[in-house]
């Protein structure tokens, strides 16, 4: 499939409640290198809009939000 | 320069102080730096023998037994967690407000390390002063 990018870091979020997941998200950001592709699993419906909105406006790359049955997968990769 | 945020914590109620800690979060998401001032009731929570904060607003009525059963099953983090995460990822400083610190005897000491320092109502108007956004809770 076109969407299976291999991710350099998966946080795992599910369960966890806004705004746990974009902060996590954050926090793996933070911590990558430029080029890394990070993958945010998440069960909050909000995070599939703040998630995506944090990364355009950061200036990274959005590479998808996918649903994965039960939950979302936010991908992005480190650009700036 | 960066954008600011300040942050008023004034109610001690749970609903007010998590809708708060989450606010700050947001702000941090959006690479604002947030100054937050903790006075009265919000204050008198973050004394470190404060116990178990079971204290909701007078919307809540009724609701309260419900409310935190379901916030224990969705194991929601506690307003305090989400203060301290968004400290660890963003540029946050959280302040005690000396008036109301010196009216109830307590001390930098009494407080969650969380708070940075005690200051005066002036200095953090004067940090507040160029903020894009303000709030008081």
């Amino acid at each position: 499939m076109a969407d299976e990018i291999k991710p350099d870091k998966v946080v795992d979020a599910r369960g966890s409640f806004c705004p746990g997941p974009l902060m996590e998200m954050i926090k793996a950001y933070k911590q990558a290198k430029i080029g890394d592709v990070i993958s945010v699993y998440s069960t909050d419906s909000g995070t599939k809009k703040d998630a995506a909105a944090w990364i355009s406006k950061s200036g990274n790359q959005l590479i998808g939000v996918f649903d994965r049955n039960g939950y979302y997968e936010i991908t992005m990769k480190k650009v700036k | 320069m960066v954008d600011k945020a300040s942050i008023v914590l004034e109610s001690g109620t749970v609903d007010k102080l998590m809708a708060g800690s989450i606010i700050v979060s947001g702000a941090v998401a959006n690479g604002m730096e947030v100054n937050v001032f903790v006075t009265f009731w919000a204050l008198m929570e973050m004394r470190k023998n404060a116990g178990e904060n079971t204290k909701l607003g007078v919307e809540a009525k009724g609701m309260e037994k419900q409310l935190f059963s379901i916030m224990k099953e969705k194991k929601v983090p506690s307003w305090k967690d989400t203060l301290k995460q968004a400290m660890e990822v963003g540029d946050v400083h959280v302040y005690g407000c000396a008036m109301f610190a010196d009216l109830m005897g307590i001390g930098k000491e009494d407080l969650d390390p969380m708070i940075e320092e005690v200051i005066g109502v002036s200095q953090f108007v004067d940090m507040a002063k160029d903020s894009k956004m303000t709030l008081f809770i």
